[in-house]
C-alpha cells in the first residue's frame, strides 16, 4: 500500500465527526508536509506552483546539512585531538562520536519546539505551521557542544513563546526565533556559551572517547579578544577544523549550503553578498584606523569572514525570508549594515567576542523600517513622475 | 456617607485588580524594572510608595478648594517632595542597607506617575477619605505586582527569597544554573508582560475592541 493510499484510508478519522477529530491539525500538518496539499483557491485568482513553505523548508533543511555533517565530525575531531587519540581512531569512530554528542541536541530542540508549536495550534485550532522544520535544526548548530540539554530546551521554549508565538506564530515574527535562543542562553547562562571550556567536548559517550578533565580550548574569535593577539591566518579556519559553535566552523560546508540555497532560489543573493561586502568593508576600515593594541581590529578582512558564526549567520539567518527586508533595494541595505554592525561588536566590544548574533537581531528590528523607507521612496518617485507627465 | 460605603470600598480595591496602576494603567514601570532583582527592595519600595500616595492624596485632598488651578502640579510636587524627603531620611536612619540597595529610586518617587496621576484624577476631586483609601490602594497594587515580580526574579536569578538560599544545593550540583537573565531589567519587563498577558486574557473587558 502506497503512503497516499495510507493517509487517504486514515482520513476520515480526523475529519469532522471522525473519532480523531481533535488532532486534525496534527494530522493535516503531516499531511502536507508528505504532499502537497492540492486545494485550490475558491474565490477570486490566485496562481502559484507547487513550492509551499513546507517545500521551502525542507531545501533550508538540506542545505543545512552539509554543515551539520561536518559539524558533528568536527565534535569528534576536536573531542579525539584533546584527548590525544586522533592518531589510533578510525573516522568512523570520530564522526560516530560527534555524532552522539550533537543528535540529543536536535531530538531536544525538535521536542520542544514542535511540542509547542502543536500544542497552540490544537488549542486554537489552526493549522501547522512548519517554520520550527528549520529553526529547531538551527539551534544545535549554533551552540557550543558543551551547552547541557535541558538549557536548550529552556531556551527553545522561551524563543519559541515570545519571538513567535505572541507575535502570532510562523511568518509573523519580528526576530529569527533560533537567533533568541542563543541570545537567551548567551544572556541568562553566559557561562555555558562563551569562555573556553564548552566548545569542546570532555566526555565519552557509549565507549567512544574519553574523559578528558579540565581542558580548555578557546575559538579563534575568543582568542583574539582576550589574549590580545590575533590566531596566525590557516587553512583549518576555512575548512573548519578548529574549536566553535557545531555546525558553525567550516566555510566550505556552509558554502555548499549557500549553493544549495541560491541554486533553488529559496535565499536572496543580494542579502547574502551584501553581509559579506559590509563585514569585510568593516574589517577592512578598522585594519586602517583601529588602534594597533587591539588585536581583532587589526585581524585581516578575510580572516574576520571567515571565523565566528559570520558565514552561517550571513547564509542562514540573515535571509531568513520572515525577519529580513522585502524589497529588493531593502536587502542590500539591510545585509551591507548586519556585516559592518557585526564587525563592530566584534571590535569595539571585548565583552561580545562575535557579534553575529547581535547584528542580525538588532537589524531584524530595522527590517521593517527600512523596507517602509525604500517603499515611500518609490512611492514618492512615482508621485513625481506622474506631476512632470502632465 | 459612612465610611466603608460601596464607593469607598471600590476606590480601594479596584487599583488592586481590575485598575491596577501597572498592569492596566501601564504607569510606574521604570521602577518596577529597578527594583525588582530582589524581594526586600521591592517591598521597601512598595510600601514606601504606598505611603507616600496615602499621605499626599489625603494632603492635596485637603488643601484642593484652596488651590489656584494654574500652579497646582507645583503644590502638588512640592507635597510629594517634602514626603519623599521624609520616607528617604527615615530609611536612612533606621533601614540604611535597604536605602543603599535602593539608591536614586526612592528619591525618584517624585516621578512616579501613579502619584502625579491620582492626585490628578482623584485626590483634587474628592474628600480626604476616599482618597486616601483610593492611595492606599493604588500603593498596594503597584506594590503587589512588584512582589510577584520581585519573588520571580529572586528565585530564577539568584536561587534565593530575601537573600535566603531556597533552591537545594544539590541541584547546583547536578548542573543547575541560576538564570542570569533574570537579574536584568530585561527580565522583569517580560514577567510584567506576561502578567498583564494573563490579567487580559482572564478578564476579556480589559481587551480594546478588534478594528
Amino acid at each position: 500500500m502506497g503512503l497516499r493510499q495510507l493517509v487517504d484510508k486514515i482520513k476520515p478519522n480526523f475529519e469532522k465527526g471522525g473519532k480523531l477529530h481533535a488532532f486534525r491539525s496534527v494530522f493535516g500538518g503531516f499531511e502536507t508536509f508528505l504532499f502537497v496539499p492540492n486545494h485550490t483557491a475558491k474565490s477570486g485568482s490566485n496562481i502559484h506552483d507547487c513550492f509551499d513553505s513546507k517545500r521551502m523548508m525542507i531545501m533550508v533543511c538540506l542545505a543545512l546539512v552539509p554543515a551539520l555533517l561536518f559539524g558533528m565530525y568536527n565534535v569528534g575531531y576536536q573531542h579525539y585531538l584533546a584527548a590525544g587519540m586522533l592518531e589510533a581512531a578510525t573516522f568512523m569512530q570520530v564522526f560516530g562520536y560527534g555524532f552522539l554528542a550533537v543528535l540529543p541536541k536536535i531530538i531536544v530542540s525538535y521536542l520542544v519546539g514542535l511540542g509547542i508549536e502543536f500544542t497552540v495550534a490544537q488549542w486554537k485550532g489552526e493549522e501547522i505551521h512548519e517554520g520550527f522544520l528549520v529553526s529547531g535544526l538551527i539551534i544545535p548548530m549554533i551552540v557550543p557542544v558543551g551547552t547541557p540539554l535541558w538549557i536548550i530546551a529552556v531556551a527553545t521554549a522561551f524563543a519559541v513563546i515570545f519571538a513567535k508565538e505572541i507575535y502570532g506564530g510562523t511568518g509573523m515574527n519580528i526576530f529569527n526565533v533560533a537567533l533568541v535562543t542563543r541570545a537567551f542562553i548567551f544572556f541568562a547562562y553566559p557561562s555555558v556559551i562563551s569562555g573556553d571550556a564548552v566548545w569542546v567536548a570532555d566526555q565519552a559517550i557509549l565507549g567512544l572517547g574519553a574523559d578528558i578533565d579540565g581542558y580548555t580550548a578557546a575559538t579563534a574569535l575568543g582568542v583574539a579578544a582576550t589574549s590580545g593577539a590575533a590566531p596566525a591566518w590557516d587553512m583549518n579556519m576555512v575548512w573548519g577544523l578548529i574549536p566553535g559553535s557545531i555546525g558553525e566552523t567550516s566555510v566550505v560546508a556552509i558554502g555548499l549550503g549557500a549553493l544549495i540555497l541560491l541554486g533553488t532560489g529559496v535565499a536572496s543573493w543580494k542579502t547574502m553578498l551584501s553581509v559579506f561586502v559590509g563585514g569585510g568593508l568593516m574589517a577592512w576600515v578598522f585594519n586602517l584606523c583601529g588602534s594597533a593594541d587591539n588585536a581583532v581590529a587589526m585581524m585581516p578582512w578575510y580572516q574576520h569572514l571567515a571565523l565566528g558564526g559570520f558565514c552561517f549567520g550571513a547564509v542562514f539567518m540573515a535571509t531568513d525570508p520572515v525577519t529580513s527586508c522585502r524589497t529588493e533595494c531593502g536587502k542590500y541595505i539591510y545585509g551591507f549594515l548586519i556585516g559592518v554592525v557585526a564587525i563592530i561588536i566584534r571590535v569595539l566590544n571585548p565583552g561580545y567576542p562575535e557579534g553575529m548574533m547581535l547584528a542580525i537581531l538588532l537589524m531584524n528590528l530595522f527590517a521593517p523600517l527600512i523596507d517602509y523607507y525604500v517603499y515611500q521612496s518609490n512611492v514618492s518617485k512615482r508621485a513625481k513622475r506622474a506631476a512632470n507627465s502632465k | 456617607m459612612s465610611l466603608f460605603s460601596k464607593q469607598n470600598m471600590e476606590a480601594l480595591k479596584t487599583p488592586l485588580g481590575m485598575n491596577n496602576p501597572v498592569t492596566v494603567q501601564v504607569l510606574g514601570i521604570c521602577s518596577a524594572l529597578a527594583v525588582t532583582a530582589q524581594l526586600k527592595p521591592a517591598i521597601v519600595m512598595g510600601l514606601s510608595v504606598t505611603i507616600i500616595v496615602a499621605m499626599a492624596n489625603v494632603i492635596i485632598s485637603l488643601l484642593r478648594n484652596t488651590i489656584p488651578n494654574r500652579i497646582r502640579i507645583i503644590v502638588q510636587l512640592v507635597v510629594v517632595a517634602a514626603l519623599v524627603t521624609i520616607v528617604s531620611e527615615i530609611l536612612k536612619a533606621f533601614a540604611y542597607d535597604v536605602s543603599v540597595e535602593l539608591s536614586v529610586y526612592i528619591g525618584l518617587i517624585i516621578t512616579n506617575c501613579i502619584l502625579m496621576g491620582r492626585l490628578e484624577a482623584f485626590a483634587m476631586a474628592n474628600g480626604p477619605w476616599p482618597s486616601f483609601l483610593d492611595g492606599i490602594g493604588n500603593g498596594l497594587g503597584y506594590a503587589k505586582i512588584l512582589v510577584i515580580v520581585a519573588f520571580l526574579r529572586e528565585l530564577l536569578g539568584s536561587g534565593c527569597l530575601f537573600g535566603y538560599q531556597v533552591i537545594p544545593q544539590w541541584c547546583y550540583e547536578h548542573g543547575y544554573i541560576n538564570n542570569g537573565l533574570m537579574l536584568m531589567p530585561p527580565a522583569a519587563l517580560i514577567i510584567v508582560g506576561c502578567i498583564i498577558w494573563y490579567q487580559r486574557a482572564r478578564h476579556t473587558e480589559l481587551q480594546e475592541e478588534q478594528n
